[in-house]
C-alpha cells in the first residue's frame, strides 16, 4: 500500500461530521455505500451546501442525519417527511433530502409519505430499503418478502410486501428509481438527478442488512449481498412499476422507472391563491419572523 | 419588539374565542400553522388558512395530527414561527411531539380547545379534561408552560403570550381553551401594533465556527442556529451534548433533562400568571381557571351576598403552577374549593402546594355543560359551616 | 507509476471485502494484518493496476479507503509497501504488521 506524498482527502469526508466517525453501522451495511453515492451526487450536482437540509427518522438508514455535515434533523419515528415538509413551505429556498429506511417510510410514516406524494411536496426521498426494521434487533416490516425469518416471524413470513416504486408512483411521485447498493454510480447520478428535479422524488436503494436480515436466513453476508445485487439485478428503465416487486430471491429490477413532471406543491398553493386575490396576495419567499 | 403590523387586526371586534386566537396568533407573529380539523378547534385554523395569504405566509392541513404536530416544528426550525390547534383526541395524537419539542427546544405553540371525553366523548360541548395531560402526556421528564384564558379577549391576549414565552423558553406553549370560551362571542380589542410587545426569536450571534446549539446561555435556554446559513445545527430528539450530538451516557442525560426542567422551574416567578381578589382576610378563596372561572365569579358575588368572606384566585398560567401562592393562601383560609370542569386533576396541584395546610373542595364536573353558579356557591357554603 | 493510489484508515475497516471484490482491476487483497478491532483490513496487492477510479472509495460503507488519481508531482518514487498503515492521527495501537516477504492469501472471511 502505498502512501500518497500530497495529503488529499476522501471526497466523502467534507460532508461528514468527522468527529462522529466510526459510525453504528454494522460491517457489510449498504448505508454507508449509500451516502458515498449522496456525497459524490452533491458534488457532481454543485448542489448548494448551504441550503441543504437533511431529514430522517428512526431506525440505522435514520442515524445518517447524524453523520453528514448539513443542517440536520433527526426526527421521530415516521415523521420525518411531515417535519421536512414544514421545514420546506417555511423556507422554499431550502433544497430538503429525506434520507430514512424502509419501515419508517412506509409502515409508521406510509400515511405521511403517500400524502407528500400526492400533494407533490418539494423534497427528495432517499429509502434505504434493507427488507427488515434492523435497529430494534430483526422484525419484520411491510418489505419483508414472504418466507423469511424474522425476529417477529420466526415460523416464516407470511403477509406481502410493498413494491414501494409502484407505491409511491401511484401516490404521485414524479421521480422513482430503484437502484442496490451495488449500483453505486447509478445512485449517484440518479441522486443527481433528483436534486434538480422539482416535486416529490423518491430513491429506494435496497441494502445488506447482514447482522439480522441475511444472517437469520442464512444468505451470507454483506458482500455475499452485493454479490447477489450484481447478479440478479436487471437495468430496466422506464420499466412498469408494477412489474418490478421484489420477493425472497427473485429478480431484482433497478434504474429510472418514473420521470414526469407535475406541479409541486408550493406552486400549485402559490398560482391557486394569486388568482383568488390577486392583489391582495401577500407572496412571501419564507415564512422567516425577524 | 412590536408586533409586525401586517398581523395585527387593529380595532374592537366581536369574535368567539377560536377567532380571537387566530388574531392573537398572527399579532404574535405567527405565519406558519399545520392544522387538522376536531371540534371545537377547527374554526382558529380556517380563520388562519383564510387570513394568511393575505398576511405573508402558509397554511396547511395535514393528513392527521401526527403530521400536524410535527410540520410546525419543521416549520419553526426553517424560521417561523408556528402553531397547531386540536382538541382531546387529537391532542392525545400529538404527544410524541410535544415531547420531541421540549427535548429539541422547539419553540412552538398549541392550542387546545377542550372538549368531554374520554375518547370521542363530547365533540361539541365544553370540558377542562386535557389539564394533567397536558403536563404530563408524553413520556419523559419535561416541563411545559400552560395558559389559560377565560374570554375571547384573553384568548386573544394570552396566545401572544404564548408566543413570546415559547421564544423565550424554547419549550412548547400551550393556550387550554374549552369549547365554551372558544365558541363565545365577546368584544375584543386589538390594540396598533406598536402598543403589543412581541418576544423576537432568540438567534445566536455567534459564528458557526463558535456556536454550540444546546449550550444554555445564563437563562438556562440556549440561542437557536439559523438554518441555511452554515450552522450545520443538528437537531435530534437523542439526549444530546451541547454539540446537538447524540451521547447516550446517564451523565449526559442527567444534565440536559434537568436543564430542560429547571428552565422553566427556575424561572416560574417570570412565567407564572394569575389574578387575585380579595384574598387578605378571606375564610375561602376559590382557586378557578378557564371558563369555569366565570361561573365561579358569579358564585363568589353570590357568597360575598350572603356575608361570607370569599377569595378569588385564578390560574392563568396552569403550568407552571403558582404553587408558592396557593401555598401562602392555603396557610391563612379555611379552606380551597376548586370548581373544575373535570373530575379533579389541577385540585391535585393545589392539594399539593396546600401540603395539608386547609382544606380543599373539588367541585367536579363530568363535563359537557359548565357548573351552575349554585353548585360552586354550595361548596362555598358547606366549607363555611 | 500507477495512474492511481489508495489511502487506507485502517482502523475504520471492518473487512467487509466491498472494495477487494468490487475494484475492476483487482488491486486489492485482505492482508493478514489486522487492526485494533481485529478485521483484517486490504491492501494494495497489486498497485500497478490501479487507476485512481475511486469505485473502492464508493463502496466502502466506512469511509475506510478512497482511490485518487496520482497528482502529477507526486509521480515519484512510489515506495512498494506490503503492509498497511494508519493514515489519520492514531487513536488507536498501531497493527501488527505482516512479514513482507510472505505470499498474502486472499481472505475469505
Amino acid at each position: 500500500m502505498s502512501e500518497a506524498t500530497v495529503a488529499i482527502q476522501n471526497p466523502v469526508e467534507q460532508f461528514l461530521r468527522m468527529d462522529r466517525i466510526p459510525h453504528i453501522w454494522c460491517p457489510g451495511c449498504g448505508i454507508g455505500t449509500s451516502v458515498n453515492s449522496f456525497a459524490r451526487a452533491l458534488v457532481d450536482a454543485k448542489v448548494d451546501i448551504k441550503n441543504l437540509a437533511i431529514v430522517s427518522g428512526i431506525g440505522c438508514t435514520g442515524r445518517v442525519a447524524g453523520y453528514v455535515n448539513l443542517d440536520s434533523f433527526h426526527t421521530t419515528h415516521g415523521r420525518a417527511i411531515p417535519f421536512a415538509t414544514g421545514l420546506k413551505l417555511a423556507n422554499p429556498k431550502l433544497n430538503v433530502v429525506v434520507y430514512s429506511g424502509d419501515g419508517d417510510l412506509f409502515a409508521i410514516g406510509g400515511n405521511h409519505l403517500i400524502h407528500a406524494a400526492r400533494r407533490n411536496v418539494d423534497i427528495k426521498v432517499i429509502c434505504v430499503n434493507n427488507l427488515i426494521y434492523a435497529m430494534t434487533g430483526g422484525q419484520t416490516a411491510p418489505t419483508t418478502p414472504g418466507a423469511v425469518v424474522t425476529s417477529t416471524n420466526p415460523y416464516g413470513t407470511y403477509d406481502p410486501a410493498f413494491n414501494l416504486p409502484y407505491l409511491v408512483e401511484a401516490a404521485g411521485a414524479v421521480y422513482v428509481a430503484r437502484w442496490t447498493a451495488f449500483h453505486v454510480r447509478q445512485l449517484a447520478r440518479s441522486m443527481e438527478e433528483m436534486f434538480a428535479k422539482k416535486g416529490f422524488s423518491f430513491i429506494e436503494v435496497l441494502s445488506p442488512c447482514p447482522t439480522l436480515y441475511q444472517r437469520r436466513n442464512k444468505m451470507g453476508d454483506g458482500l455475499d449481498t452485493m454479490k447477489y445485487y450484481k447478479q440478479v439485478s436487471k437495468v430496466r428503465n422506464g420499466a412498469p412499476t408494477s412489474e418490478v416487486a421484489l420477493s425472497k430471491s427473485g429478480e431484482i429490477v433497478v434504474g429510472k422507472f418514473v420521470d414526469r413532471e407535475r406541479s409541486d406543491y408550493g406552486g400549485l398553493m402559490h398560482d391557486t391563491l394569486a388568482d383568488a386575490l390577486g392583489e391582495d396576495y401577500v407572496e412571501t419567499e419564507a415564512c422567516a419572523c425577524q | 419588539m412590536h408586533a409586525d403590523p401586517a398581523g395585527v387586526l387593529t380595532g374592537t371586534h366581536f369574535l368567539d374565542g377560536d377567532h380571537a386566537c387566530c388574531e392573537g396568533a398572527l399579532a404574535a407573529g405567527a405565519r406558519f400553522s399545520s392544522g387538522y380539523p376536531i371540534t371545537p378547534s377547527t374554526e382558529v385554523v380556517e380563520r388562519f388558512a383564510s387570513r394568511i395569504p393575505t398576511v405573508g405566509g402558509t397554511f396547511i392541513q395535514m393528513e392527521d395530527e401526527l403530521a400536524a404536530s410535527i410540520t410546525l416544528q419543521g416549520a419553526v426550525w426553517g424560521g417561523a414561527k408556528a402553531f397547531t390547534v386540536t382538541s382531546g383526541p387529537g391532542f392525545s395524537l400529538m404527544m410524541e411531539h410535544i415531547g420531541y419539542a421540549a427535548m429539541t427546544e422547539t419553540p412552538c405553540v398549541f392550542v387546545d380547545v377542550q372538549r368531554g371525553g374520554p375518547s370521542t366523548g363530547l365533540p361539541t360541548l365544553p370540558a377542562q379534561q386535557d389539564m394533567m395531560q397536558v403536563r404530563w402526556g408524553s413520556h419523559g421528564d419535561y416541563e411545559i408552560i400552560a395558559l389559560c384564558p377565560n374570554s375571547p379577549q384573553e384568548c386573544f391576549d394570552l396566545t401572544i403570550t404564548a408566543f413570546n414565552y415559547a421564544e423565550k423558553y424554547r419549550c412548547p406553549v400551550f393556550v387550554m381553551m374549552d369549547e365554551v370560551v372558544g365558541h363565545m362571542t365577546e368584544k375584543v380589542v386589538i390594540p396598533p401594533p406598536e402598543q403589543i410587545e412581541i418576544e423576537p426569536r432568540r438567534y445566536t450571534t455567534l459564528p458557526p465556527e463558535e456556536f454550540l446549539a444546546f449550550k444554555p446561555s445564563e437563562d438556562l435556554v440556549p440561542d437557536m442556529p439559523r438554518v441555511g446559513e452554515g450552522y450545520n445545527v443538528h437537531v435530534t430528539g437523542l439526549t444530546h451534548d451541547e454539540r446537538g450530538y447524540p451521547d447516550m451516557r446517564p451523565a449526559v442525560q442527567d444534565v440536559l433533562v434537568k436543564r430542560l426542567q429547571e428552565k422553566i422551574t427556575k424561572n416560574a416567578d417570570k412565567i407564572v400568571l394569575y389574578e387575585e381578589d380579595q384574598i387578605e382576610g378571606a375564610d375561602v378563596v376559590v382557586v378557578s381557571y378557564g371558563i369555569t372561572s366565570r361561573v365561579a365569579q358569579r358564585a363568589i358575588e353570590m357568597a360575598r351576598r350572603k356575608g361570607i368572606k370569599v377569595g378569588k384566585f385564578r390560574l392563568i398560567t396552569a403550568w407552571p403552577f403558582p404553587e408558592k401562592q396557593i401555598a401562602a393562601i392555603a396557610a391563612k383560609v379555611k379552606a380551597l374549593v376548586v370548581p373544575e370542569l373535570n373530575l379533579g386533576q389541577m385540585v391535585r396541584e393545589v392539594e399539593r402546594a396546600a401540603a395539608g395546610k386547609t382544606k380543599v373542595k373539588l367541585v367536579p364536573h363530568a363535563g359537557g355543560s359548565v357548573h351552575k353558579p349554585e353548585d360552586i356557591l354550595q361548596a362555598i357554603m358547606e366549607v363555611t359551616r | 507509476m500507477a495512474k492511481g493510489s489508495v489511502q487506507i484508515v485502517v482502523e475504520r475497516c471492518k473487512a467487509c471485502g466491498f472494495c477487494v471484490e468490487f475494484c475492476p482491476t483487482h488491486v486489492l487483497a485482505l492482508s493478514s494484518a489486522f487492526n485494533a478491532k481485529g478485521y483484517h483490513t486490504p491492501y494494495m496487492v497489486h498497485p500497478e493496476k490501479c487507476s485512481g477510479c475511486d469505485l473502492c472509495g464508493m463502496y466502502c460503507p466506512d469511509f475506510a479507503i478512497f482511490g485518487f488519481k496520482q497528482p502529477e508531482e507526486a509521480k515519484k518514487a512510489q515506495a512498494q509497501a506490503s503492509k498497511p498503515t494508519v493514515t489519520e492521527a492514531a487513536t488507536a495501537p498501531a497493527p501488527l504488521a505482516a512479514a513482507a516477504s510472505e505470499k498474502e492469501e486472499q481472505d475469505a472471511r
